[in-house]
């Protein structure tokens, strides 16, 4: 396999990570989100809670294992968006610690005040991560200011406030919204009494929101300068982002678009899903597939606007990070989708044997009385 | 205080953090894997009863784990940019196939060995705990292949460009003896750490004449599982400084505060004051052969002392300035084959040279003076080693008597019998992780001033963001895990003081009934 269809391959899996992320954690993370909303008594919470108790850890590994692979396929990636969104990443951090321990802690003292610190924490940690990918989705779609020295050291001038900028803002509202719609249909599918109940009202709402946000943020894309090469590429070329020039156009995230109209079905699927989840909530199962289908049509969508970009600069374009010139070497790429090939299909195996042993809706009875087992 | 040291501050503080939680569930895991074994194979429901109470302990010990590893993934990125560009081609690896191979099967497990009770048939059950404890084993394998690769970094080599370490051979990196023999010791001391964790509690139930039963059993598996991992931990120690003795000569002789070549074989000092200042140990006293053979093998060969490392490195600056003019022209001259044939002779070096970018950009222009500085800064902090090498030797040894006289009395049938005992086995709860965090200063601390030995200084490895971020975000970690631990310590002690009764639930009552 030459180096170009190996950059290609891992572009794709970058994509696969993310959306697995979005589709698995996600919904996890949206029903934490909803937590407070949908569920009132202690009980009705134990219920939410209980729905992801036993996958929401697997869920999460998406999410590491989405780090670990940036680090191995994409280097220079993931040396400049993280140290680059360096305090963003920190409340993301944050407020991803606090899960492990509010599942785990929550339930082990009896206490209003305990639980329902845990339950806002647990909230809180849904919220912010859904709303912070999404700024950062972005603060890529606007470029952000960096570059880098002879010795490829990364600098840049990014605050935690210029990526707040309303743009970016915008794709984090699209974000939430999608995790939130997901985590209703997950509550809609496998909580029961009032919290699905509640959660079946909340998909409407989220869809709608959705549907808004999204077309709001295609339309100002539309308007926002893109980023282009301007020099021949060598798709086999060293991963050295200083070797290319590349300039700064109006409507250029559109190019791939008109190149290939083909794509606007990607946006469209998205849109048409979070309708369908709505309106076949009374089939939960169909419904929570079709939510789970947003987050990748919309994921696909950011992916075919931004290619061959990974981190287009807006302050020195030319220095812009693309599959191109930020991949790993060969050999790595090359082991490492050996060692995806190997172990993705494992884990998908296994990850659906625990979904089938844990199949059924959970209710208040379900888990009552057992002080050993669940949350 | 700068970016450098904040940023290792930062990430001292988490790993060692991180690291309190993740030899517990090493050992825990193995510990339930075997006490649910022998359940299902005699049938006996106590067994059971003790993987649900040390399972709840596991629990609350497994999401802290958990919790402080997610900053651990992401660290890298955040505040080492310059390592994970430099190094990321081969560092990288590891880490993701660790998310692939072993996080994802540990994770996904623990769910159903919560949840799964009522779910499962007993040998199903007993499959998801053992598939938990692998996961959690080889989560540990890979990321010492990693932190291996940082201590002896073989099967890669400098790529002009793209201004970094690329892979050559990856079974070398999978297969560096340093990772090898960094994983049996490293796991061997969570073992340790369940070990000591059961013995100790079950100690404190038998102190207080309740749960007796359970506490006994539990005593015996810890007992005979703390010995073979205590001797294990020894063993492959050894073989870690041996293996250290062929690459981190520095290290070795920082631990020694051996200042000079010793003729060989050379001896051990067992007690003295290593001065930094005038290069000397005041008021040895030396153990003839000993070190020779730890870090040699053989008695003929000489171990080096610190100041002939120090000319080495010299004669390696040197060199690596070589390497570094010659990447420099290349820049502007990038066929040049020439200047690539004369970067690759002197690229092994090239590391040294990086040191000297602490005195100058232009460091192909150095002044001796500079060498000289440089050279000397490759000397790691002599007495933090020498002693906290020593802290950690002595625990050690004493977990091998602790544990060997504690097999004793289970194999006489007599754990509850002398008070004086138990609560030895009690007090010496804390220790293990003493000499874990220990190990880690050891093995990571005495890598300084190298991220990677001899490839990249951990002063150029940071990120290019502002300090008073990482001051931020460093006060932010403290503030909130020092708030965890408090809260984890809490429902430890309150989980350990309602016993197994609590822990096992309605289930108990039910059989009671």
């Amino acid at each position: 396999m030459d180096y170009e269809t190996l950059r290609l391959i891992w572009w794709a899996l970058l994509g696969i990570l993310l959306i697995g992320f979005a589709v698995m954690d996600g919904f996890d993370l949206g029903t934490a989100a909803l937590l407070p909303f949908v569920a009132r008594t202690d009980g009705e919470r134990r219920v939410a809670i209980n729905t992801v108790g036993p996958v929401w850890e697997g869920n999460q590994v998406w999410f590491i294992l989405g780090g670990g692979a940036i680090f191995a396929a994409w280097p220079p990636l993931y040396a400049a968006a993280f140290s680059g969104f360096y305090l963003a990443m920190f409340l993301v951090l944050l407020s991803l610690i606090m899960r492990p321990v509010g599942f785990k802690f929550r339930g082990k003292v009896k206490d209003a005040r305990w639980r329902s610190f845990w339950d806002w924490s647990l909230c809180i940690g849904g919220i912010v991560p859904s709303l912070v990918f999404g700024v950062a989705f972005g603060n890529l779609f606007r470029g952000v200011p960096f570059g880098f020295d002879a010795d490829l050291r990364f600098h840049s001038t990014i605050t935690l406030f210029s990526l707040l900028s309303p743009f970016a803002l915008l794709f984090g509202m699209v974000s939430l919204a999608m995790i939130v719609l997901h985590g209703a249909a997950w509550l809609n599918y496998k909580a029961s009494g009032a919290v699905a109940e509640r959660a079946a009202r909340a998909m409407g709402w989220a869809a709608t929101a959705y549907t808004f946000l999204f077309l709001g943020a295609g339309f100002w894309v539309m308007q926002a300068q893109g980023v282009r090469i301007t020099s021949a590429i060598d798709p086999n070329g060293p991963s050295n982002p200083l070797l290319k020039t590349a300039a700064r156009v109006q409507g250029a995230w559109l190019q791939n678009f008109s190149d290939h109209p083909l794509l606007w079905l990607v946006p469209l699927f998205a849109i048409v899903a979070a309708g369908l989840a709505v309106a076949f909530k009374r089939r939960p199962l169909l419904a929570f597939l079709m939510s789970a289908l947003v987050p990748v049509c919309t994921i696909a969508t950011a992916g075919a606007a931004l290619f061959p970009f990974l981190l287009p600069s807006s302050s020195e374009p030319d220095m812009s990070l693309t599959v191109w010139d930020a991949s790993s070497s060969k050999l790595t790429l090359g082991i490492m989708l050996g060692a995806v090939a190997l172990f993705l299909p494992i884990i998908i195996a296994y990850t659906g044997f625990v979904y089938r042993v844990l199949h059924g809706r959970v209710s208040e009875e379900s888990i009552a009385g057992d002080s050993a087992g669940h949350y | 205080m700068d970016i450098v040291e904040l940023s290792r501050l930062q990430f001292a503080v988490t790993a060692l953090y991180h690291f309190l939680f993740v030899p517990l569930t090493l050992g825990l895991s193995i510990l339930l894997g075997i006490m649910e074994t022998v359940y299902v194979m005699t049938g006996r429901p106590i067994w059971r009863d003790m993987v649900k109470f040390w399972g709840t302990l596991f629990g609350i010990n497994f999401a802290m784990g958990v919790a402080t590893g997610i900053t651990m993934e992401f660290q890298f990125g955040t505040n080492w940019a310059y390592y994970s560009h430099y190094v990321g081609d081969v560092f990288g690896a590891p880490l993701a196939i660790e998310g692939l191979m072993a996080f994802f099967l540990e994770a996904t497990f623990v769910g159903l060995f919560f949840f799964g009770w009522d779910r499962l048939s007993k040998v199903g059950h007993l499959i998801v705990t053992w598939l938990l404890a692998i996961g959690t084993n080889f989560s540990a394998l890979w990321i010492l292949i990693a932190n291996g690769w940082m201590q002896f970094p073989i099967g890669a080599r400098f790529n002009a460009d793209t201004m970094r370490m690329e892979v050559t051979d990856f079974m070398e990196v999978m297969f560096n003896p340093v990772a090898q023999a960094k994983f049996v010791h490293t796991v061997s001391a969570g073992y340790v750490t369940g070990a000591i964790f059961v013995l100790a509690i079950s100690a404190y139930y038998l102190l207080r004449g309740r749960n007796i039963a359970l506490a006994k059993r539990s005593m015996t598996v810890a007992a005979s599982f703390g010995l073979a991992s205590a001797l294990s931990v020894v063993v492959l120690g050894d073989e870690s400084g041996y293996t250290a003795g062929q690459n981190q000569k520095m290290k070795i002789a920082a631990i020694e505060a051996m200042w000079h070549t010793e003729p060989a074989p050379a001896s051990f000092t067992l007690f003295g004051l290593p001065n930094m200042k005038e290069r000397r140990t005041d008021y040895e006293i030396k153990v003839p052969w000993v070190l020779g053979l730890i870090a040699t093998r053989s008695i003929d060969k000489p171990v080096p002392g610190i100041d002939e490392l120090v000319t080495m490195a010299k004669t390696r600056i040197k060199s690596g300035m070589i390497a570094y003019d010659a990447l420099d022209k290349l820049r502007s001259d990038r066929g040049n084959t020439q200047l690539r044939a004369t970067l690759d002779a002197h690229a092994a070096d090239l590391g040294y040279a990086l040191l000297l970018k602490r005195e100058r950009a232009d460091v192909q222009n150095a002044t001796e003076d500079e060498i000289a500085r440089a050279a000397d800064s490759t000397i790691p902090n002599v007495p933090v080693l020498y002693w906290a090498f020593r802290l950690m030797v002595a625990v050690g040894l004493w977990m091998i008597a602790l544990f060997a006289l504690s097999f004793y009395l289970s194999a006489r049938r007599q754990l509850d019998r002398y008070r004086p005992y138990l609560w030895i086995a009690l007090l010496s709860l804390p220790l293990p992780w003493l000499a874990i965090e220990l190990g880690w200063i050891v093995a990571e601390y005495g890598r300084q001033p190298w991220a990677v030995e001899g490839v990249l200084p951990t002063f150029l490895a940071v990120s290019s963001t502002s300090a008073s971020n990482v001051l931020f975000s460093l006060m932010g970690f403290f503030v909130f895990y020092s708030a965890l631990l408090v809260v984890d310590a809490f429902l430890m002690l309150k989980y350990i003081r309602l016993g197994p009764d609590a822990a096992i639930g309605r289930t108990a009552h039910e059989e009671a009934a």
